[in-house]
């Protein structure tokens, strides 16, 4: 048996290709866009070596629906892009939803709108927690902190698409897409224990034929559908809610920061409180479902929200729906791609703490 | 008794869900006939579009999916890379393949997928009522431009078998009408070429079939096979245009 845990210097596009292979993902289709070009070449060295297929698509819309077929023949399948790339992708992941079929989408986020400028941020947030594209569909998110996450994150992503046959994305930028640091990879997955995909079109071979449909061929059906997909989300929204709570014992002021203003975030909150500031943080993990529960009994002594977000505004939206009480929730942020400070963001706690910052 | 004729194991009893006089009837019911013939009904996954052809799923026993509108190509890489040993078609309308889904039918035959296209050029966008498709005619009338299509305005008609065959190499592509019983027998006879291309896996296959829509060209069924004899023909002439090396 190997006992020797081994750690490799990898960045945090190469921890999430090398996690997917792990996780038996053997088909991997994309457009290059910065920053999520090292992704795209990780599979397209690797995953020759496995016996898989890589191709680069002539379009987002094109690698999309090729990941749909892949997804319907019942594989792991997996595609990576940024902002107008995944903008592209949403009419793909709209079918995918509506077919019910399992996959992982990458979003290394770009500063938009529009073609915007590859500096890491966060303005994703609202196209990918609603669902993205037409329809009532939800995709759950998953925002990795670093790139142990990036590799650890990617691992669920498939296990969840396939227990709840939904497409799953994964919301970061490039920050930790192209930033390196340690990481233990995780051991490959047993081919054997991923789930069976009884529902895949492979050949109608001694069973009846399968569909897989996006469009039911009444309005009734549609409704069924539509019932069905929602009965699936509350599944998802009970049983799946991630994040992480950080020093909220005592706190009067709650930081709520996702990935890489999270990252940075915390260092202005240890700074707080070696300052003796009372503040904690909220990490959510999962972005949809949006964790709700990490918000549960902390009206009493929380006299203030700080939302930190590299965008103009977006998870501010889930926290003034999620908190208990009637404390403010304020927003520091900005889109296009700026990136808060430490020293900025301990700067907007002690002003909450003075009780100067109009919220 | 012995059974001279029948339905195609391929093919369903449901209803035909198309107009009186549309071609889609017997586009399919090649299709269904060729594959009961080649013996690969339980290898078969079909893709289905958006536009009337998207109907054809129902028709058909084995396995289906949709696609979006104009993605039939992509989804059948992903479903044909997946699935190697499998026999995997589209099926789509000529604003499917000819308009909105241009680029990804002429990225797979670039890459010389190794998949069958069949394509049904009916001159108009039949689903969403009559208007103008790449394939209308010059002067033909549409919902969208009434007064015909002004090649001054919108260009002229897409010669798709004729683009396909220029950018894949060692494919068969082939165009056949479907307006007379010699035509409807080549049209059969091509499809037959286009999944053994596939079968023997020399090249991309695509068939464009000339199809009939009195409804679409407000026309009488009759009238309209005779408009595709008269007017389509000379626009779309027959033919193979591509025959793979190794193809018996």
């Amino acid at each position: 048996m190997n006992t020797v845990t081994e750690r490799v210097l990898l960045t945090g596009n190469e921890a999430c290709g090398e996690a997917a292979i792990r996780a038996q993902c053997r088909f991997f289709y994309a457009y290059p866009i910065t920053p999520q070009n090292e992704l795209l070449e990780h599979m397209a060295r690797r995953l020759p070596e496995v016996g898989g297929v890589f191709l680069q698509s002539e379009s987002e819309l094109a690698g999309i629906n090729m990941v749909y077929g892949t997804a319907a023949a019942g594989r792991r399948v997996m595609t990576a892009s940024s902002s107008c790339g995944i903008a592209l992708m949403q009419e793909g992941m709209s079918y995918l939803a509506a077919s019910q079929l399992p996959c992982v989408t990458v979003n290394i986020t770009r500063a938009g709108p529009g073609l915007g400028r590859i500096p890491p941020a966060q303005s994703d947030y609202r196209q990918a927690t609603r669902g993205g594209g037409n329809g009532d569909y939800r995709v759950i998110v998953l925002a990795p902190g670093s790139v142990q996450e990036m590799a650890d994150f990617t691992l669920d992503a498939f296990d969840l698409a396939d227990k709840y046959r939904t497409p799953v994305m994964i919301l970061t930028d490039g920050m930790l897409g192209q930033m390196m640091e340690p990481v233990v990879l995780p051991d490959p997955v047993d081919p054997e224990k991923i789930p069976e995909k009884p529902w895949a079109v492979a050949g109608a071979r001694g069973r009846e034929r399968n569909l897989i449909l996006a469009s039911p061929y009444s309005d009734e059906e549609l409704i069924s559908l539509n019932d069905e997909l929602s009965r699936k989300y509350q599944l998802i929204e009970a049983a799946e809610q991630r994040w992480e709570s950080i020093l909220l014992d005592d706190a009067e002021i709650v930081v709520v920061a996702f990935g890489s203003s999270f990252r940075i975030a915390i260092d202005a909150v240890e700074h707080a409180r070696d300052k003796g500031l009372r503040v904690g943080m909220i990490r959510p993990i999962t972005l949809w479902p949006f964790p709700r529960e990490a918000f549960r009994g902390l009206a009493g002594g929380v006299h203030s929200y700080l939302v930190v977000e590299m965008n103009e505004g977006q998870m501010v939206e889930d926290v003034l729906l999620s908190r208990s009480g009637d404390a403010p929730v304020s927003h520091f942020g900005h889109g296009g791609g700026w990136k808060p400070s430490p020293g900025s963001i301990f700067r907007q706690i002690v002003e909450l703490s003075r009780g100067r910052l109009a919220t | 008794m012995k059974e001279i004729f029948g339905s195609p194991r391929s093919m369903s009893d449901a209803a035909v869900p198309y107009c009186p006089g549309c071609g889609h009837g017997i586009a399919l019911r090649l299709i269904g006939e060729v594959i009961d013939e080649l013996g690969i009904f339980e290898r078969v996954v079909g893709v289905a579009p958006v536009g009337c052809a998207v109907r054809c799923w129902r028709l058909f026993r084995f396995d289906m999916m949709h696609a979006a509108h104009g993605r039939p190509p992509a989804v059948a890489t992903g479903l044909k890379r997946a699935l190697p040993n499998n026999i995997i078609f589209t099926y789509q309308g000529d604003g499917d393949s000819a308009a909105i889904g241009l680029a990804e039918l002429m990225h797979a035959a670039l890459r010389c997928e190794k998949f069958s296209v069949f394509m049904i050029n009916n001159a108009i966008y039949g689903a969403t009522g009559g208007q103008m498709a790449p394939t209308t005619l010059v002067g033909q009338y549409s919902t969208s431009y009434p007064s015909g299509r002004d090649p001054s305005h919108v260009g002229y008609p897409i010669k798709m078998a004729e683009l396909v065959a220029s950018i894949s190499r060692n494919s068969y592509v082939s165009r056949v009408a479907l307006n007379n019983p010699r035509n409807v027998l080549a049209a059969r006879r091509a499809v037959m070429k286009a999944f053994r291309t596939q079968e023997s896996r020399l090249g991309f296959s695509f068939v464009e079939m000339l199809s009939p829509c009195p409804t679409g060209w407000n026309m009488p069924p009759l009238e309209s096979l005779d408009w595709i004899e008269t007017r389509m023909i000379p626009e779309y002439p027959l033919g193979e245009y591509a025959v793979p090396q190794g193809l018996e």
